[in-house]
């Protein structure tokens, strides 16, 4: 058995939530709504987040173009998308929303830019 | 002269959303003036997500959440000039703007919609001992040359100050391979948002010491190290309680504050406490026709509450253009009592009021099961149970015009916690 002590974020109050793991399952105390409970859960099971960072783009009036995973990867899976990332080198124009990378380091979410970047 | 009926004075989130508003509210002669080389001012760095929930009910980051408003601009043709620096506005509304392409420009505007942001607390205002090599920023320095200009500022990092500028970046160089290794906080709770402590800190494992603050800067070309040391009730430091971290890189994330060299040319009245001007519930400062809205009036922490403020001060300005000023013949004033630091707005015209003001305010301390409590003169006319309250979330009230009735003229709104 396994316990963790988390910080719900669900909303300002940041319970305190000790996540209990036994197997399949999970007991969360300390919250004080169903949501907290909902999130404790998913904190310990399977972890997700967004990934946010910048990417490199040649002959644009900016030199990098903001990015991101379109929707949540797993936690364990942020450091590969990062480097992978890292690697692109983009040509402008680049539109809001545009693909720049499908597929990130196997997770099967693409990285799509959150800016444009017009030609220079 | 140049003549405009409405200048908005910033191009950034609170400035496009007031040109939106003031459009859609029948204005066609307006203009923006924006000093940096594009529309959507800070948040053209801020990348990370979590914009938007409020306005549009999905979390975008901050590049995707000004284009939102940009969008808006363009497709109502509302004119805006990019690269151009206010230098000065006169009570009588002229402003002097510079820019390369058209020199210095005086224009007359019959409003004005002062939409400046604000500043980050530099090195100079914290008093900090040591040398003063390379390698200390202000977290949002930082954050531009990483995120806009593609710059790594440093390898080995200690973060002063749990300000979310300084949370997010902590995370963006841990991303990117630095090492943040401590961020010190010199008040006994985190001035941020708990869901950037968890996923900025938390994720990574990196120590947040609170009632912490830097003693000593080491280096002489290069910051080689940072001593921190645990501070008293009274913020002292306490002898013997130094930590020293070897590092590159101090980031400095202490406070914003409210930009307003501009408002004090005008003649605009400012609060003590915010650092902005004084206004009333139009968000009028004290100068006729002269608004406020954003970061620049006081330091928010969700742009959606900047956009919807923004939207009422531009609406407010049409309104002023088409009905001229409108004299109120009795002016109740707000006050912030018992842990409530200050109002948004301090004045309220009840005869002439929409039919609910929101009001903005941010709290002194932590606060547990404490109420808030509204007053009109001496009766109690709203109280609220509160789980929580910190300083860096803020608050609000909303104020229906409906309760005043039978009340007039109400003198003064107390707004306070209480057990």
């Amino acid at each position: 058995m396994e316990t963790r002590e988390l910080t719900c974020i669900q909303c300002p109050i940041g319970c305190t939530l000790t996540v209990t793991i036994d197997g399949d399952a999970v007991h969360v105390t300390g919250n004080s709504c169903p949501r907290g409970e909902a999130y404790g859960k998913k904190e310990v099971t399977a972890p997700t987040r967004t990934v946010t960072s910048t990417a490199r783009v040649r002959g644009g009036k900016l030199p990098r173009v903001s990015v991101k995973t379109r929707t949540d990867i797993p936690k364990e899976a942020i450091f590969p998308v990062m480097k992978a990332i890292r690697a692109l080198d983009l040509e402008a124009p680049i539109q809001i929303g545009q693909t720049v990378l499908p597929d990130a380091a196997g997770t099967g979410v693409d990285i799509i830019a959150t800016k444009s970047v017009e030609k220079e | 002269m140049e003549y405009h009926k409405l200048v908005i004075i910033g191009g950034g989130p609170a400035g496009l959303a007031a040109a939106v508003s003031a459009y859609d509210a029948g204005v066609r002669d307006l203009l923006i003036l924006e000093r940096d080389e594009r529309l959507g001012g800070i948040l053209n760095q801020c990348i990370h997500n979590g914009f938007g929930l409020h306005t549009f009910q999905e979390e975008l980051t901050g590049p995707e959440y000004a284009d939102r408003y940009v969008q808006m601009v363009l497709e109502r043709q509302i004119p805006y000039q990019l690269r151009t620096i206010v230098a000065d506005i006169s009570p009588t509304r002229q402003i002097l703007a510079v820019s390369q392409a058209q020199g210095a420009v005086t224009i007359q505007a019959g409003a004005i919609i002062l939409a400046m942001g604000c500043r980050e607390r530099p090195r100079g205002a914290l008093g900090l001992p040591g040398y003063r090599p390379a390698g200390i920023y202000t977290a949002g320095t930082a954050q531009r040359l990483m995120n806009m200009e593609g710059q790594m500022v440093g390898k080995e990092v200690v973060i002063l100050g749990s300000g979310d500028i300084g949370l997010i970046m902590a995370r963006r160089m841990t991303l990117e391979g630095a090492k943040v290794k401590v961020v010190a906080e010199l008040q006994p709770y985190s001035g941020g948002l708990k869901r950037n402590i968890v996923q900025c800190l938390d994720d990574y494992d990196i120590p947040l010491k609170l009632s912490h603050t830097v003693t000593q800067i080491h280096g002489k070309d290069r910051v080689t190290g940072i001593t921190i040391s645990q501070v008293d009730v009274n913020r002292v430091p306490i002898p013997g309680s130094e930590e020293y971290y070897a590092c590159d890189t101090l980031l400095l994330s202490c406070g914003l504050l409210p930009e307003n060299e501009l408002s004090k040319s005008a003649g605009v009245s400012l609060s003590r406490i915010t650092g902005g001007p004084e206004v009333s519930d139009k968000l009028e400062t004290s100068v006729p026709g002269v608004f406020a809205c954003g970061n620049v009036l006081h330091v928010h922490d969700l742009v959606d509450y900047v956009s919807e403020e923004a939207a009422r001060a531009g609406r407010n300005a049409a309104d002023f253009l088409t009905n001229g000023a409108e004299t109120a013949e009795h002016v109740t004033q707000l006050r912030g009592e018992n842990g409530v630091r200050y109002t948004v707005p301090q004045r309220l015209d009840i005869a002439h009021m929409e039919d609910s003001v929101t009001v903005r305010f941010r709290v002194a301390d932590v606060y547990r099961g404490k109420n808030l409590v509204v007053y009109y003169d001496d009766k109690q006319v709203k109280k609220q149970k509160k789980r929580i309250l910190a300083p860096g979330e803020m608050e609000q009230v909303v104020l229906t015009r409906q309760s005043f009735q039978g009340l007039e003229p109400v003198r003064e709104i107390r707004i306070c916690l209480e057990d």
